[in-house]
């Protein structure tokens, strides 16, 4: 989230689309009750089905899977037409000025630099043009037909109206409203928050779903301010944390990231990173990327990481590519892996195409499974009649199954979708033998050391000087690791405005990033973390829930990354002059000498208004960008793709280019395109759901909700019912090409059938919980059905739109 | 005087029905003995993050023992934290039951092995499931780390051997994680963020 939990209670207009907050986010949901009952905010709700969110909401209007792009799009040409949008925020605040290229073209679906073969693009030409002085070209007038706003309007001219209803199925009327009341919030006075989950990003496109979303915000002048922002309500209680701390194939800590191959030296690996301002004045805050990254090794190698040996960069693998799930279970599959431990992680159920998931497990040497509950994973070698049909003896993996602890017998912190970092304590002893991952991870690493130590073997160096300085090293505490990751100094730094005075001594905690420097004399295994536990205690374990300015703002509850700010870019809450934009709303403002407020401001605290230091100082234009240059994989500007499987025979908005019917830059291995189903053999359109009542493949193993839930169900709009005799509480299997399951069918109004393109569109609702461990009654596991592809830039799998054919199950 | 439930909670359990008897005529010392105590009150409290989606609602556990050397705490009871400023005392449908959560029958007991082709689990000790697992990870990396590409790039990965993190372990446990899994020289890794 850019904003928090609580803070949508200022919003005026909340647009929960790609997402069911009432349903999977009760609790935080509360906020938009309260914000209709206090400030009289305006619910909208754009959705498959009529959800819990859209049974309290102002205003519903249905959409087809995965034609978010269609519709947003359609409402980003809405407002450039009837010209509702901040003028001055987009102005001030985005790239609606900077030139681009003139090499930058778009034509029937595809952008400039395509290579069909290769399945993606030479980005080179999706750029600024730069002036002499290094900096972008502007017209500040915005007549140049290069310029973003031009090109923005030309690009999104083609969603009009009637294309969003032949695409998304909604009704002309219903979208028309939908725009009216989004056009309300472009005053800088009203803001609107958008709200999303995995509806929005389990799509084959669905990182440009989302900025499209944002785009729409930054026209209303709604993001860095209060009630505003995209609010990614995230799935796991700590999904959040787990990515500041880069635990995914291709990063680091606090959003670095690995060096490719051709990344043999260190100073290029870092200037690649440093991102040089792009206009003048701009703070462009990767500018301090050595700094994070030098503090980073210190942090993990300690003594042996110097000036002289690079501080152990070759230390760090190298990536020739992503090797993200799809592509390890793929891999897998072909034999070429041998080990994989799953922590806390069931992929079996989790990762589309089941059966493929399962063959590749099959294929292993060794899998080892670190969790609290038995998983499907862990037992796919099991035969389980038809949920999991398979021959024990031909399946040669070893399987080791290890128990851990759960949150109610660790102590920790945790990061929830509003980045705080709450400190938890542990409250009983785990069962039996279970160990906490920590100790469950120093137990590997140990017996590893010490046969490298031994024995050696392959590069041992990183592994027998890793940095493992703890009291009981079988056991590291989370204080002494909440401290590492925060960070220290490592000898005397001293003061940059007076160097007689120290600012921090050697081997206390520092106060945050702004102290880390390049030169090796601070570690922080985390940047974006720092502050987290100072030389004053643990920030993460305050518990002042105090709100001083209304605003709805804890500062002393736990700890937000980054700096305690609860708000990202909020200098942009007031206009450039300084002054806040809502008088009623302060949340950043300046006062004649420095910024404050409500939150901690998000700028340089003496960068006065004048010197014109943009909001969004991460990126090198200190502007947001609706030209997204080359940040993602399919274009600058959100394109309108079909789902892989698409009840479509093409993309209505290039019916002649079938290279553009789908992402045409999402990667898909050979055997799965093949797996994809047609709409002939496959008619209805599926998206996959989660219950209030469920938290993915957890809660089948409790009693409570497996007895409010208990038995695997599938959603059928009453006239697909009709049509194919089924009645409420029949049994029916539904079949993609990958696979089928059999659940009991709910016949509601809730999912309507959609006139899409000419067709009628019905679309099959399924609940992911059940499985074939737990107390509730036995299921399939709903991705048998998913397809194997994902977002070109995430590669997060398309779990929410694909085809299915039901019937009825007779007997 | 504003009572807030929680005091409320308290006052209720240690003094009114006592003294309010006492206002009646009836010695304290009996009317005490005759008070029925709620059970919670002789609970340790302890303060936790509901562990399902990322609201992070605030909630108190409370458990039986007052964490005295020697004696096992079990959690009795898990309820909404009334401070918390975002759940304010609320819990979810899933929430409201995490205490099944604790104590499902499907809780991890003791490291146990299912070995090639075979039909069960066995049970095993910590230390074999340790030895097994890094013997079997040690060969794989001694014998697949690419420490040089073909083309004589220093590239020092591991990619036989995958690795996938939880997203409902904490930061700390992440933290621990990520740090041994790059020492090792893996690429395969991810966790439940890519979903």
């Amino acid at each position: 989230m850019t904003q928090h939990w609580e803070d949508i209670k200022n919003a005026d207009l909340i647009l929960i689309m790609g997402g069911n907050a009432a349903e999977a986010h009760p609790c935080g949901f509360k906020w938009v009750i309260e914000a209709k009952a206090q400030r009289k905010a305006k619910l909208v709700v754009v959705d498959p089905r009529f959800t819990r969110s859209a049974s309290v909401a102002d205003y519903y209007a249905p959409i087809r899977t995965g034609s978010d792009i269609a519709f947003l799009g359609g409402v980003i040409n809405y407002l450039l037409t009837h010209d509702k949008i901040q003028h001055e925020y987009v102005k001030a605040y985005t790239d609606f000025s900077f030139l681009v290229k003139d090499e930058f073209q778009f034509a029937d679906g595809i952008f400039s630099g395509y290579n069909p073969e290769k399945r993606s693009y030479d980005k080179s030409s999706w750029d600024y043009q730069l002036g002499a002085d290094g900096f972008v070209k502007t017209d500040p007038t915005l007549q140049n037909p290069r310029c973003v706003y031009q090109l923005l309007k030309a690009h999104y001219a083609r969603y009009t109206p009637e294309m969003v209803e032949t695409v998304c199925g909604t009704p002309k009327d219903k979208f028309l409203k939908v725009c009216e009341m989004i056009a309300g919030c472009s005053t800088p006075d009203r803001t609107m928050t958008v709200m999303y989950a995995l509806g929005w990003t389990q799509h084959s496109v669905g990182a440009q779903m989302i900025r499209t979303g944002a785009m729409v915000q930054l026209l209303l002048g709604n993001i860095g301010v209060a009630g505003g922002g995209v609010n990614a309500l995230r799935g796991h209680s700590n999904i959040q944390g787990l990515t500041d701390l880069g635990l995914l194939s291709n990063t680091l800590p606090g959003y670095l990231t690995l060096p490719g191959d051709k990344e043999q030296d260190y100073a290029a690996y870092l200037a690649a990173r440093t991102q040089k301002p792009l206009r003048p004045n701009q703070m462009s805050y990767w500018q301090n990327y050595p700094k994070f990254h030098v503090s980073l090794m210190k942090a993990w190698y300690g003594d042996a990481a110097t000036k002289e040996n690079n501080f152990c960069y070759d230390w760090l693998p190298k990536i020739d590519k992503l090797h993200d799930v799809l592509q390890v279970f793929e891999d897998m599959g072909q034999g070429k892996v041998n080990g994989y431990v799953c922590q806390g992680f069931n992929p079996l159920a989790s990762f589309p195409n089941k059966a493929k998931i399962g063959g590749a497990l099959a294929k292993l040497k060794y899998l080892v499974v670190i969790d609290p509950l038995a998983t499907e994973t862990s037992e796919f070698w099991q035969n389980f009649g038809p949920h999991n049909d398979v021959d024990p003896a031909a399946i040669q993996t070893t399987v080791f199954r290890l128990p851990s602890t759960c949150f109610a017998e660790e102590d920790g912190s945790i990061a929830n979708s509003g980045r705080w970092l709450q400190w938890h304590w542990k409250g009983a002893e785990p069962p039996g033998e279970a160990l906490g991952d920590g100790e469950i991870m120093a137990g590997l690493f140990l017996r590893l050391r010490a046969m490298y130590a031994k024995d050696g073997g392959a590069f041992p160096d990183p592994i027998l000087k890793l940095t493992w300085k703890h009291r009981i090293p079988a056991n590291p505490s989370s204080e002494e690791l909440a401290k590492e990751y925060s960070g220290c100094a490592l000898s005397d730094l001293a003061d940059p405005k007076d160097p007689t005075k120290t600012l921090v001594k050697a081997g206390e905690q520092l106060a945050g990033f702004a102290q880390l420097r390049d030169d090796g004399s601070t570690a922080s295994g985390c940047w974006i973390f720092s502050g987290a536990w100072t030389q004053a205690g643990n920030q993460m374990a305050r518990r002042d829930n105090a709100d001083p300015y209304g605003l709805g703002i804890a500062p002393g509850w736990a700890w937000a990354w980054p700096a305690n700010r609860r708000i990202l870019y909020n200098r942009a809450s007031s206009d450039p002059s300084g002054k806040p934009w809502d008088p009623e709303r302060r949340l950043v403002f300046w006062n004649g000498k420095s910024w404050g407020g409500a939150d901690v401001p998000d700028m340089r605290p003496d960068a006065a208004p004048a010197e014109n230091v943009g909001p969004f100082i991460m990126n090198p234009e200190g502007v947001a960008r609706f030209f997204a240059r080359g940040g993602l994989n399919e274009g600058p500007f959100p394109e309108h793709y079909e789902p892989f499987e698409s009840p479509l025979d093409a993309n209505p908005f290039h019916p002649q280019n079938p290279q553009a019917k789908s992402n045409p830059a999402a990667r898909v291995f050979k055997g799965d395109m093949e797996a994809f189903g047609t709409p002939k053999e496959f008619p209805y359109a599926a998206t996959t759901y989660r219950l209030t009542e469920h938290f993915h493949y957890w809660t089948k193993h409790v009693l409570t909700s497996a007895i409010i839930q208990p038995e695997q169900f599938v959603e059928i709009g009453a006239e697909l019912a009709q049509e194919k005799g089924i009645a409420a509480g029949d049994r029916v299997k539904v079949r993609s090409n990958r696979g089928h399951i059999i659940a009991v069918a709910v016949v509601t109004k809730r999912i309507k059938a959609l006139d899409v393109a000419g067709r009628k569109v019905h679309t099959v609702g399924i609940p992911i919980h059940w499985g074939f461990k737990g107390v509730a009654k036995n299921g399939y596991l709903a991705n048998t059905l998913t397809p194997f592809v994902g977002d070109s830039n995430t590669q997060t799998p398309e779990f929410k739109s694909f085809l299915v054919d039901v019937e009825k199950v007779k007997g | 005087m504003q009572v807030t439930r929680r005091r409320f909670f308290r006052v209720c359990a240690n003094g009114v029905a006592g003294s309010s008897l006492a206002l009646m005529g009836f010695s304290p010392g009996e009317a005490l003995a005759e008070t029925r105590h709620f059970k919670l009150t002789r609970s340790t409290e302890t303060r936790n993050t509901c562990p399902y989606c990322s609201v992070g609602c605030g909630i108190l556990m409370y458990s039986l023992g007052d964490r005295s050397k020697n004696v096992r705490s079990r959690i009795i009871h898990i309820e909404g934290d009334p401070d918390h400023p975002v759940n304010r005392g609320t819990l979810c449908p899933k929430g409201a039951g995490l205490l099944d959560f604790v104590h499902s029958p499907n809780r991890l007991t003791h490291p146990e092995v299912r070995e090639p082709g075979g039909k069960e689990w066995k049970r095993i000790g910590w230390d074999e499931a340790f030895d097994r697992i890094t013997k079997l990870m040690k060969d794989d990396r001694d014998a697949n780390f690419i420490a040089k590409t073909d083309d004589g790039l220093t590239v020092n990965r591991w990619l036989t051997t995958g690795f996938l993190a939880a997203s409902a372990s904490s930061n700390e446990s992440g933290y621990v994680t990520h740090k041994v899994v790059r020492a090792l020289g893996m690429t395969a890794f991810d966790n439940q963020a890519r979903v």
